[in-house]
């Protein structure tokens, strides 16, 4: 996994509420037996019609508007648990969500691929939505280690994250190097486990 | 302390305590399909390490199947690559697989509990999030990422954020045609999709204890349509009863003795959830949704609600122009083009022999085309066996192979766009049954009510005697 770094970019707006994830990837583009290449399928059917031509309103196709932060709105990455979806997303460009509130695997997911779920107030992410609507070039920084996100006219807001995510998205770690080396506890423990 | 039925079992997983609030956890069975499980293989591959024990993974090709000629090579080039890598990857590593061809094949889901595989107590994983169907038993089970099938692989554990608790409770009685897929709908109607972020839910009261074994799957099933991450029954004489004599259940002294274990699986008196809520069943009617998400849910006699009267305006007003639907509209008289029976939510025995019991001399409206996909081949026998198959097709209803098929749309069964697809699966997003195809979710008595007359209608309205499963 890539190290996280302090980002400092302008924002992609996408102000949907509930944005599942057969939309950020729909099922029948998940027939591949490797990560890579999802980004150019990531939201499908909002980006091109059934021709294959862009569809003009829609974000990702709009020159006005590029960065590797994509601000959605409320629950975002619900339904399938599909990993194909923070692929999708990481494989386009972005490096992190914005969102006021995120579905429970997305977020894992994103966590466990260097992307990074970051969840602010509703008042927050509704201040973002607008400046960027006035100003697309405006950019947002992203300091993981402070765990602060701000805007370039220097509000600000903390954000949350589990200790344990955090240290291993700066070190570029992952659960399985971190799982592998609690090999013996693991063992121990089936000594003991009884399954019905 | 008094402990809630999730927190006992999940107790007796933990290897241990990490910094930041995470928790190892042990999982005892761990389901692996075709789609999203080759990353995870060369991600094994690519650190050069074995999977720790192949003996806890059982794998089955459910998701890209055909329904149809199931004999024959798979056509679709890129579904049978996936399929292909699957028998591979099962070969190289030594994991029992049951593929297509064999007696066992099926929606993951599906055959776990059917095989005897799926039992109280239990922790179970698998890279779907529909995974929560299994806690029907008392076990807690709940969907992965492809990630986390790679660390479930390398060391038969997760390392995970212990979820909130929560309780639903329905106590009372049903009334007649008002079915499981009925009370989840409900449930979601009133929670909305994000209702059960973070949490775990037990499902408990007088009317989800007097359900069979197979409407508690359909229950759990979709708790994860309201952002749960999964969902519980406490196991009882019902559970036992099911469990007992199926291919992997312990046998004899071994039965005995994990009955006694799995009896002291439940939530004690003075347990206390992070989150309850109370429903009556008395309330409960068969239910359809209109909208694109599963928490846009109506009684079928209901009418389509207005955006000026709900919190995101924006969000419905796209979702009706989706479904071509008018705010205010009624949904009965509403034309149909596709019946769809299946998926993981209700596709099996007893959601079949509901729709043959109703369907027996009668027949589809012409206009409509009326699909049934069981959960798994033995399912598919059993109809067979009971002349099911025969009613079906005499009903005008084609009975397919088992697999996921058109509850994803990843096989050729897919809907085409701008038509109305009413249906028992769980999911009615934008495109998940085809691009442009509009979903409407309901019951297998709707369903197959619906398909009869050719458009939405209460099944009440219409003979129900012998309904009884
Ligand atoms: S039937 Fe549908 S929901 Fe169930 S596992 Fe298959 S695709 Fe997922």
């Amino acid at each position: 996994m890539e190290k996280f770094r302090v980002l400092k970019t302008p924002a992609v707006p996408l102000p949907e509420e509930d944005v599942d994830t057969d939309q950020i990837i729909p099922a029948r583009f998940l027939k591949s037996t490797s990560r890579e290449g999802f980004g150019e399928n990531l939201f499908r059917d909002w980006r091109y019609d059934s021709e294959g031509n862009p569809i003009k309103d829609f974000v990702l196709n709009n020159d006005k508007y590029a960065g590797k932060v994509l601000v959605a709105g409320r629950n975002f990455g619900c339904g399938s648990s599909r990993e194909h979806a923070a692929w999708a997303l990481y494989d386009y460009g972005f490096r992190a969500v914005v969102s006021s509130f995120f579905a429970d695997i997305f977020k894992g997911n994103a966590l466990n691929n260097g992307l990074l779920p970051l969840q602010v107030s509703d008042e927050f992410l509704k201040k973002m939505l607008a400046d960027i609507k006035e100003k697309p070039s405006t950019l947002v920084k992203i300091d993981l280690k402070d765990q602060r996100i701000s805007l370039e006219d220097g509000s600000s807001e903390e954000f949350k994250i589990n200790s344990f995510k955090k240290m291993c998205l700066l070190k570029g770690y992952d659960d399985i190097d971190f799982l592998l080396s609690q090999k013996d506890k693991i063992k121990e423990f089936e000594q003991q486990h009884v399954e019905f | 302390m008094p402990k809630t039925l999730f927190d006992k079992v999940w107790d007796q997983h933990v290897v241990a305590q990490v910094e930041g609030g995470l928790e190892i956890l042990y999982i005892d069975r761990h389901f692996i399909h075709e789609v999203t499980s080759p990353q995870a293989f060369s991600g094994i591959r690519n650190r050069g390490i074995d999977i720790h024990r192949t003996d806890k993974i059982v794998a089955t090709a459910d998701h890209n199947v055909p329904t149809k000629n199931q004999h024959l090579p798979i056509k679709d080039a890129l579904s049978k690559l996936q399929v292909d890598a699957l028998q591979q990857n099962c070969e190289d590593f030594g994991i029992e697989l049951y593929g297509l061809g064999h007696p066992y094949q099926g929606i993951v889901h599906v055959i776990g509990p059917e095989l005897g595989i799926t039992k109280p107590g239990m922790t179970i994983v698998c890279g779907d999030s529909h995974t929560s169907t299994h806690g029907a038993f008392g076990a807690i089970a709940f969907g992965i990422g492809t990630s986390q099938v790679e660390q479930v692989m390398a060391t038969q554990c997760l390392l995970v954020e212990r979820p909130k608790t929560m309780r639903i409770t329905i106590d009372g009685e049903l009334g007649d045609g008002i079915y499981a897929k009925d009370i989840i709908l409900y449930i979601i109607s009133k929670l909305g999709t994000g209702g059960g972020t973070g949490h775990f839910v037990e499902y408990a009261g007088t009317a989800i204890w007097g359900l069979s074994m197979e409407a508690r799957m359909t229950i759990c099933n979709m708790s994860i349509e309201m952002g749960a991450r999964g969902g519980m029954i406490a196991p009882d004489e019902t559970t036992f009863k099911y469990v007992k004599g199926r291919e992997f259940a312990p046998q004899g002294k071994n039965l005995e003795t994990a009955i006694t274990q799995w009896k002291t699986l439940y939530s004690d008196n003075e347990a206390v959830f992070d989150t309850e809520y109370n429903f009556r069943a008395e309330d409960i009617e068969p239910m359809i949704t209109y909208g694109t998400n599963p928490g846009a849910g109506i009684k079928i006699t209901g009418t389509v609600p207005n955006p000026e009267d709900v919190e995101n305006p924006e969000g419905l007003k796209k979702s009706l122009e989706y479904m071509g639907l008018e705010a205010g509209q009624m949904l009965k008289g509403k034309q149909i083009d596709h019946v769809f029976i299946g998926s993981c939510t209700n596709s099996r025995i007893e959601d079949l022999r509901i729709v043959a019991n109703y369907v027996k001399g009668k027949k589809k409206a012409d206009h409509v085309n009326a699909m049934i996909v069981p959960g798994s081949r033995q399912v598919q026998e059993q109809a067979q066996k009971e002349g099911i198959d025969k009613i079906l097709a005499e009903a005008g209803f084609e009975l397919r192979q088992s697999g996921c098929s058109a509850c994803l749309g990843m096989n050729e069964d897919k809907i085409p766009k701008s038509e109305y697809c009413v249906s028992t699966s769980n999911r009615n997003f934008e495109g998940r049954q085809g691009p442009g195809a509009r979903t409407m979710l309901v019951s297998p008595l709707t369903a197959a009510a619906i398909a009869i007359e050719g458009k939405v209608v209460d099944p009440r309205e219409f003979e129900l005697d012998k309904m009884a499963v």
